[in-house]
């Protein structure tokens, strides 16, 4: 029998019935059975580099603290006290060995001196006095989640029984790759620029997601940006020197939800073109940094994102600008955009610098593209809710039944450039996780050895 | 400086602010780009949450990331990008005022670009966008202005929002 959720998110008929996300229930189950189980990204190494280091980020809803200890291990726990629920971090990052609540000042500490696992409550007012040997603080410490480290990315989930995350990435590992390692090829850990841009927008955090996962067809959506020449080289809004050699196309990966745009699995590196005609510095960077990226890989596989999205709600640009998104859920009617910025560390000062404003102007709420997104994703969302439309279905029949396997490509899938493939697919593994099986899925094997 | 003829130059500094506003309300863009000098930096920090014995660094820095980190050429792309009439996000335009107040004058300098005046204002910036969409912002903002032979230009601003979360979907006014 069909669930009921595969009912409403019909990917065979490619209809979509707006309820998904409008509805109060059917959020309050996202946040459960998606939330709560899958993978999620929560921030990047280089924010916390120094042993005490934390950040408080989110997962859901959830405020999560992430936090280095003494040994260099990094712990992602639920900011809420155990004992009457006040957050016990109230900053956006800092240095700590552990963290106080203000209410009745139970303390837990993330140091193997103090206690024996991260997160373990430490201290309590009166413990002995006022709880005479009936609390055990060791059954009392934040609640913690399961943590993986991928190149520099920091992943977690509440599930403990959640597979790895390479096994839960699945080869869109090799895309993802393709954002974090070094532009030469080499997984060189990237850089991250300090600030994370946080802005809330009025619309279900799935838009967001379906944004990037690759819907080419909103292209459109940017003629304004496309007219004002803001590329780093001041090409029209990205300088895609590498895709002008390669056939984009839309890839996403069955029983994952994974999906993006971008090229299909390659061997050779295209012939250079100049990027920075008006800058030699930066020319001169980019062309070594061309040749060291021929020779470190060689005529082994690589693919090249534009842009790509894991399930449920992170995104990433692949090339210009280099950033990765969150779409935290706060209500079906609204998310919070998270953003952070990411470089090589060795680029020049110079074209550090070009490539940082290029960022600004490109992403986030002031991005000159991000910006037109918005809106349409606002107007989109509140549709959603019209009375009149309610039991319509949305329109996601763009390529439907055109699609072929990927050769090297584990359950991968080309839907051509012009596709809602991409978003059909998510939409599968959306209802994989409301009903209840998400690990059920036959794409969950072991894969060799990651990205590398 | 004596007292008096600081009060003075700060009206005097207020008013070119106000007929700034005026440009921007008025939806005068082009026009709105002369306010500036070619060398002009326009920069919007991130706001942070930190501990009281970090407060100072609650705003992203110069190399960091912000919201804003604009020089006259990319200001006057946005300029070009809102005269497209296909940027959805100022299309149909905005309603916006800008108000300006507190405006005060920190100090009166002679460098070799010219005078330089520092000063500090508060600002308020209400939008109203389509039909039912506000948002309401308000902040600090340091300007260095330079006196140029036709009146003052803005050399650099700084704009320090009060907001850690954005509470705008998107920042599409000019501040």
């Amino acid at each position: 029998m069909t669930s009921p959720y595969r009912k409403l998110a019909d990917s065979s008929q490619g209809l979509i019935d707006r309820s998904i996300f409008s509805d109060e229930t059917l959020y309050r189950q996202e946040m459960q059975q998606i939330f709560g189980h899958a993978w999620l990204f929560v921030g990047h190494v280089g924010q916390i580099p120094q042993p005490f280091d934390y950040i408080t980020s989110r997962m859901g809803e959830s405020s999560v603290i992430v936090s280095r200890d003494g040994d260099g291990q990094i712990h992602v726990m639920l900011n809420i006290c155990r004992h009457r629920g006040m957050k016990v971090c109230r900053y956006d990052s800092g240095n700590a060995r552990s963290f106080t609540c203000p209410y009745h000042a139970w303390s837990y500490s993330v140091d193997s001196k103090l206690v024996a696992r991260a997160g373990d409550l430490f201290g309590v007012p009166g413990y002995e006095e006022n709880y005479a040997g009936i609390l055990d603080k060791s059954e009392w410490g934040l609640q913690r989640a399961k943590v993986e480290i991928y190149k520099g990315t920091i992943w977690a989930t509440w599930d403990h029984e959640a597979p790895d995350l390479l096994t839960y990435l699945g080869d869109m590992v090799h895309y993802l790759d393709s954002a974090l390692h070094h532009r030469d090829g080499s997984d060189t850990e990237s850089e991250v620029f300090v600030g994370v841009q946080k802005w809330r927008v009025p619309c279900n955090w799935k838009i967001g997601s379906e944004n990037f996962m690759g819907d080419y067809y909103h292209d459109v959506s940017h003629r304004s940006v496309d007219l004002a020449n803001i590329g780093p080289g001041g090409a029209s809004r990205r300088d895609n020197r590498e895709t002008s050699m390669h056939r984009s196309t839309s890839v996403c990966f069955r029983g994952l939800g994974h999906a993006l745009v971008g090229t299909l699995p390659h061997f050779e590196e295209p012939e250079y073109l100049p990027k920075y005609p008006d800058n030699p510095v930066a020319m001169a960077y980019d062309r070594e940094v061309y040749e060291r990226r021929v020779k470190n890989l060689g005529s082994g596989m690589r693919v090249i994102t534009q842009a790509g999205a894991v399930f449920p709600n992170f995104a990433f640009h692949g090339m210009q600008p280099r950033t990765l998104v969150v779409f935290h859920p706060v209500s079906p009617d609204e998310m919070e955009m998270w953003r952070i910025y990411l470089i090589d560390s060795d680029v020049p000062e110079e074209l550090r610098e070009l490539l940082r404003r290029f960022y600004l102007r490109y992403s986030g709420p002031a991005g000159m593209t991000e910006s037109d997104d918005v809106e349409n994703w606002v107007h989109a969302h509140h549709s959603s809710k019209n009375p009149v439309a309610q039991g319509v279905p949305y329109n996601y029949q763009i390529g439907l039944g055109r699609t072929k396997p990927v050769e090297g490509l584990q359950d991968a899938i080309d839907g051509g450039l012009v596709t809602e493939e991409n978003v059909r697919n998510f939409y599968d593994r959306w209802a994989d996780f409301l009903e209840g099986t998400p690990w059920e899925s036959p794409a969950l094997r072991a894969t060799q050895g990651g990205g590398d | 400086m004596a007292h008096r003829d600081r009060v003075m130059l700060a009206a005097d500094i207020a008013e070119f602010f106000y007929q700034e506003a005026d440009l921007l309300d008025e939806r005068r863009f082009e026009e709105w780009l002369g306010v500036f000098t070619e060398d002009v930096q326009y920069f919007m920090p991130l706001a942070r949450n930190m501990r009281h014995d970090e407060i100072g660094a609650e705003f992203t820095s110069d190399k960091e990331i912000a919201w804003f980190e604009e020089g006259l050429v990319t200001l006057q792309q946005r300029v070009k990008q809102l005269a497209t009439g296909v940027h959805w996000i100022e299309e149909p335009l905005s309603r916006v005022s800008h108000l300006i107040t507190n405006v005060r004058v920190l100090s009166d300098e002679t460098c070799a670009l010219g005078r330089e005046v520092r000063t500090s204002a508060r600002i308020l910036v209400y939008q109203n966008r389509n039909e039912t969409e506000t948002v309401l912002l308000a902040g600090k903002r340091l300007d260095t202005v330079r006196e140029t032979t036709d009146g003052w230009r803005v050399c650099r601003r700084e704009v320090r929002l009060d907001q850690n979360v954005l509470m705008a979907k998107a920042l599409t006014t000019f501040f």
